[in-house]
């Protein structure tokens, strides 16, 4: 009962003096109450939760922690150490293809296992 | 919706990590707090994939799992009476009272009945004028709200026959209870997302200021926890100990305002018991003055049950994070979900059953046949 869903609105309906909506949560379709998002619309996204939408899905923000993670090797330069990063840079030999190239440090080892891992993970 | 998707996304977190592993410098041990984040932690393996510096532990965030053994009893109690239909969510019916649970009350000729939403009990009641309609109001701040309005409707449309055991927890008094803990080991918290998308993050920064530790508001995908572990660690490496928010797509700094309106209104903050840990101060709701007869403890006169907990079952250190599931002796053995002994086991949200499924023993990570549609907690 603790999962909140993301779904988006398909219709909204007063019903018993009560602001009711229809939500899509990729297929399964339930009845949503709107009391708490009372200007929710139709085409929205919401989190819902035991049959409350309870806060808006702000694609916006959503967009902008996207492009941040999308941007973090940029943080990286930024913020470390120039020294360190210059040290782990894999050593790639002319004309193999990078994903070739032996790990430099233990540190890229385990993030690369660990990558594997996820993408094993999230791509069933 | 394609951007939740993305927030799975391998190669982001593949970045994420590589910055995570680059800011650690020495040991730090990050407390998620909510059992959704704790679920999607062991289901993608993330805890196997940050540096061996970093330990997640496991929080008390599973309502389930922290509903005490006396509530379960009033539960219990109430269902096996006659003319009552009790109704709670799913993941109650297994939670073990001190001798049965509510699926053993259903099987001796009780009327209890699983709701997805507190007003189909509400809905229930209606069409059900001559029978007691009662609901288990359990949750944190994400399903106070919801549970709330039931009462609130039953009052405005005139419905009697319709009560709610009560039995809300809240976040911040809970994190103040673990600080002050002598064992406490917590660095750093990932608070739950959801509560704060009906909260805010308003009761956060006095906590953080008090008890010198980052709490970093953090979302339930993949991405979203690695965000929250990253922007932790670099708290904790800098000296820095604020409030953040890692969840904007969810989280707005007022919460919800229509939600804790109603909250204010329906609940009043009281002492209440957690299971395996004891009572903590003002961590809890029960109804207000104004709705006090739609409270089934005093409709149907069950204040006065009391229990004590079985010593065997260890949940009490795993909800403190002071025991990893699997250290217990019971874990896999005598208690699974099936033959639960703890609530941990016997919710799905709770950290032995999430060790359960998708770990085992300890070993590598046992993918758990796909069912969970989103694990957003
Ligand atoms: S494994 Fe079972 S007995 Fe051990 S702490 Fe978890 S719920 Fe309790």
């Amino acid at each position: 009962m603790c999962l909140a869903v993301p779904g988006r609105v398909l219709d909204v309906e007063e019903r018993d003096g009560t602001r009711m909506a229809t939500v899509d949560f990729g297929g399964v379709v339930k009845e949503v109450c709107l009391e708490y998002l009372p200007d929710l619309q139709v085409g929205e996204y919401t989190i819902v939760h035991v049959g409350f939408a309870l806060q808006r899905l702000d694609e916006e923000s959503a967009r902008r922690t996207l492009d941040l993670f999308e941007n973090l090797g940029l943080l990286e330069e930024e913020f470390g150490d120039p020294w360190e990063a210059a040290a782990s840079e894999p050593v790639v030999a002319a004309g193999s293809e990078p994903a070739a190239a032996a790990p430099a440090t233990a540190t890229a080892t385990a993030t690369a296992t660990a990558a594997e891992t996820l993408t094993r993970e999230v791509g069933r | 919706m394609k951007y939740i998707e993305e927030f799975q996304n391998p190669d982001l977190a593949k970045r994420l990590l590589d910055e995570i592993h680059a800011t650690v410098t020495r040991p730090w041990a990050l407390m998620e707090v909510c059992g959704g984040q704790t679920h999607s932690i062991i289901r993608h393996g993330i805890d196997q994939l940050l540096p061996e510096q970093i330990e997640l532990i496991h929080g008390p965030g599973c309502p389930v799992c922290v509903t005490p053994l006396e509530m379960i009893d009033k539960a219990l109690e109430i269902a096996s009476r006659p003319g009552v239909l009790f109704c709670s969510f799913g993941d109650m019916l297994r939670v073990p009272g001190s001798g049965r649970d509510l699926f053993q009350v259903r099987a001796a000729g009780g009327d209890v009945r699983v709701v997805y939403s507190p007003l189909d009990a509400l809905k229930l009641a209606r069409q059900n004028p001559d029978r007691q309609v009662v609901f288990f109001g359990i949750g944190f701040e994400t399903t106070a709200p919801p549970n709330a309005m039931a009462v609130h409707q039953a009052a405005r449309l005139g419905v009697p026959n319709f009560s709610m055991l009560v039995s809300h927890v809240r976040v911040p008094p809970a994190i103040e209870a673990i600080m002050c803990s002598p064992d406490c080991r917590v660095d750093a918290f990932l608070a739950a997302g959801h509560v704060c998308s009906v909260m805010g993050t308003g009761e956060y920064p006095e906590l953080a200021e008090r008890f010198r530790v980052p709490i970093v508001v953090t979302g339930f995908e993949p991405l979203d926890i690695l965000e929250g572990v990253r922007r932790s660690v670099r708290q904790l490496e800098a000296g820095r100990h604020t409030v953040e928010n890692a969840y904007p797509r969810a989280v707005r700094p007022e919460g919800n305002p229509a939600a804790r309106a109603m909250l204010a209104d329906v609940f009043e903050v009281t002492d209440r018991a957690w299971r395996g840990i004891g009572t903590i101060p003002g961590s809890g709701w029960r109804l207000s003055e104004r709705y006090r007869a739609f409270d089934a403890e005093h409709r149907f006169s069950v204040e006065d049950v009391t229990t004590l907990e079985p010593a065997a079952c260890r949940a009490g250190e795993v909800l403190q994070g002071l025991l990893k599931p699997h250290e217990c002796e019971a874990f896999g053995t005598v208690c699974t979900p099936r033959t639960p002994l703890g609530a941990t086991m016997v919710s799905s949200e709770g950290a032995c059953a999430a060790y359960y499924l998708y770990r085992r023993l300890g070993g590598t990570p046992v993918p758990a046949a796909g069912k969970e549609a989103n694990p957003v907690g």
